[in-house]
């Protein structure tokens, strides 16, 4: 008996898989099809378009997966995304909808490189502490929304996307005066300390940030999954009414999980100067922190998710530079992707009507967003 | 130069005109917003939506020459992106927010493909140009109200025209209570007949007419052509303001002129005063719409976000 319920277990753990991974399959698969046609309409010609697709399509490949240089890009693509993919599926989670993971993004890099220009400190210890102020400046950026929505019902939607704005403003300020590097002939800061930049791997790009990434989506994970914070958080986001019913502040769940968020989206950004970029720049933030949204949508707002969603935006990304250059394609191309694998995923009704196949939700437990304005 | 010589340099007749005139894609945007979320419908999409109409003026009127022909094309686009805001949201009951977010990227997107293949040279056959500025005879004479209201852009005028429209529309016509008895309770409205995906499908598309007329502001009227993001969050403050107008056509209105005036003030400052970064000047709109859309509590209509499950 035993063996063959351990088989009829695996079956049905393999059919929970495929599941789970159908609908953001069938949505890649719908939106390559259908950025394929965009191609080729916007094309002198069909020939052209068609080789411009199988050109472009192929340069994604060959780009970002099959050479090795390109695996690499990948994976550095892949570290802010996995942690800005963070920064909106806690609050998700929370049912409160973070469009904001850019501007925290920014202001973490923008508090942690302060840090790690102008605070000496030794090896090692220093790295730390900027990762820390990188969080915090992200938390603070996080924390005014969250505050916002828990005490004044003012919606986190509107907010957020306007916090970006200023954000941005602000570093840009910030890089042009203040901290400017005094040369003159560039618009950035000092470069950091030694002490504080994350060491480089195998001689490449790739830096020990991908994996404090991955760390903190396991930890993420466990968070949520395994704490009571965790659990209050979820609650709220389900229902906060019983959440409040049960003794659970669901105030509290939304300062939390947006001073979460933007902790995460501030180390998001941090790590890119300690591990890679060594200096802030006008413009940094390079849309992270939008992207981190089809990111945790196509995860189902599940952490462990987000490293696989982070992967396939991370060689579009890769990959979109190689349409550029192979098929002379606008990078423009990658957002569409973005936009119909969002609109697909969170809609699989759409999925089902155009394969008429029975295709079975995962959603077992979203929280609905737009509840209304009024908080 | 003391500071009371910057502000009578600042609050002059040029200033208040520039704030009109700045007002409108704002008020525009809000009304695209009242439209849909008065039938229940909550709309982040009205920046994507001007986007898409501001691009497709852009390029209909530089290809046909044809400022008229870019009117017409801005409209349509406006109208198909609230079309599939209405179909994915209502349809196919998707959370409105992110359907609502599938359609600001999908414009960015869009919009930024098109652009890089034919906005630029070498196809790019030029601007059209903008609409010529239209004194309102006599009108533009009266002191004061004279140059700040009727010395303007047609789509300034119609703007305000709309705005009367709006409110006789929603308060005094039965389409204006099927609306709101849509978007407050829809079984209720349903049991009194009256169709309410109908209703919100038009609703939300006649949205999507005035977010493309915003977005044709921008291209055909203020800078003449397109630019990549060149929206720059008009439509999420087009949201603030709506909020802040607590979804009223003149509530909007209201707030949209002071967003303009933000605006108006932080461009002639910036020219004053150098000593004060720029950047902080800029943030100004951004900083007010938290501050506008926090201290008043909004009541929105009680139905909004909950898709409408007939059963």
């Amino acid at each position: 008996m035993a063996p063959i319920d351990r088989q009829q277990r695996r079956a049905s753990l393999l059919r929970r898989a495929w599941r789970g991974i159908q609908i953001p399959l069938l949505a890649i698969i719908i939106s390559l099809i259908i950025a394929a046609i965009a191609i080729i309409v916007t094309a002198d010609s069909v020939p052209v378009g068609l080789q411009k697709v199988g050109r472009g399509y192929w340069g994604i490949l060959d780009g970002a997966i099959l050479r090795s240089s390109g695996r690499i890009n990948t994976l550095v693509a892949m570290t802010p995304l996995i942690l800005t993919g963070l920064a909106v599926a806690i609050p998700f989670r929370a049912g409160l909808f973070n469009i904001g993971a850019e501007g925290q993004f920014v202001m973490g890099a923008l508090v942690g490189t302060v840090v790690a220009i102008y605070v000496p400190l030794p090896p090692v210890i220093h790295a730390l502490v900027v990762l820390l102020f990188g969080f915090i400046g992200g938390g603070l950026w996080g924390f005014i929304p969250g505050f916002l929505r828990a005490r004044l019902g003012s919606h986190e939607v509107i907010n957020t996307i306007m916090l970006n704005f200023v954000a941005i403003f602000f570093v840009n300020f910030m890089v042009r005066r203040p901290i400017k590097d005094p040369n003159p002939s560039t618009v950035q800061t000092l470069p950091i300390l030694d002490t504080a930049e994350l060491p480089r791997l195998f001689g490449t790009r790739l830096h020990v940030g991908f994996f404090i990434a991955i760390l903190l989506a396991f930890a993420a994970w466990y968070f949520l999954f395994k704490t009571t914070w965790g659990f209050s958080l979820r609650t709220t986001g389900l229902n906060p009414n019983a959440a409040e019913y049960a003794g659970i502040s669901s105030k509290r769940q939304y300062v939390i999980s947006m001073v979460l968020a933007g902790g995460l989206a501030g180390v998001a950004g941090i790590i890119e100067v300690q591990g890679l970029t060594r200096v802030l720049t006008e413009g940094f933030a390079a849309g992270y922190g939008f992207d981190a949204i089809a990111v945790s949508l196509l995860a189902v707002n599940n952490p462990i998710g987000i490293i696989p969603a982070a992967l396939i935006f991370g060689v579009l990304r890769i990959g979109g530079d190689f349409l550029q250059i192979r098929a002379g394609l606008s990078i423009h191309i990658v957002s569409i992707f973005n936009a119909l694998i969002l609109l697909f995923v969170a809609a699989p009704a759409i999925i089902r009507s155009v394969f008429r196949v029975k295709v079975e939700t995962v959603r077992e437990d979203q929280a609905s967003l737009s509840s209304g304005w009024g908080g | 130069m003391d500071i009371l010589d910057v502000l009578r340099s600042v609050f002059t007749v040029t200033t208040f005109s520039l704030a009109v005139a700045t007002a409108t894609p704002i008020a525009l945007g809000s009304y695209a917003g009242l439209f849909s979320e008065r039938s229940g419908v909550v709309n982040i999409a009205i920046e994507g939506m001007m986007l898409m109409a501001a691009m497709t003026a852009s390029f209909v009127s530089g290809y046909t020459g044809s400022l008229a022909a870019g009117i017409l094309a801005g409209l349509l686009s406006g109208g198909l992106m609230g079309a599939l805001h209405a179909v994915v949201s209502i349809k196919y009951k998707t959370d409105q927010i992110i359907s609502g977010t599938v359609i600001n990227f999908l414009a960015a997107g869009v919009t930024g493909h098109i652009y890089q293949v034919y906005l630029v040279p070498p196809r790019w056959p030029g601007s059209a140009g903008t609409f010529p500025r239209m004194p309102i005879p006599f009108l533009e004479d009266i002191p004061i109200l004279g140059p700040i209201l009727f010395q303007h852009q047609p789509i300034v005028y119609l703007m305000l025209i709309i705005t009367v429209v709006i409110h006789y529309v929603l308060f005094s016509t039965p389409w204006g209570l099927r609306m709101r008895a849509v978007g407050e309770h829809p079984q209720a409205a349903d049991t009194l007949g009256i169709n309410v995906y109908f209703t919100r499908y038009a609703n939300v598309i006649i949205g999507g007419l005035l977010a493309g007329l915003a977005g044709i502001w921008l291209t055909l009227e203020w800078v003449g052509s397109f630019n990549i993001n060149m929206t720059n969050g008009r439509g999420f403050i087009a949201l603030a303001a709506l909020i802040f107008g607590r979804w009223t056509p003149f509530g909007a209105f209201g707030a949209a002129l002071l967003f303009g005036l933000a605006n108006a003030l932080q461009i002639r400052f910036q020219t004053l005063m150098p000593q004060i970064p720029a950047e902080f000047l800029q943030m100004a709109p951004y900083v007010l719409t938290i501050i506008v859309a926090t201290v008043r509590r909004p009541i929105p209509p009680a139905a909004i976000g909950q898709p409408y499950d007939k059963g």
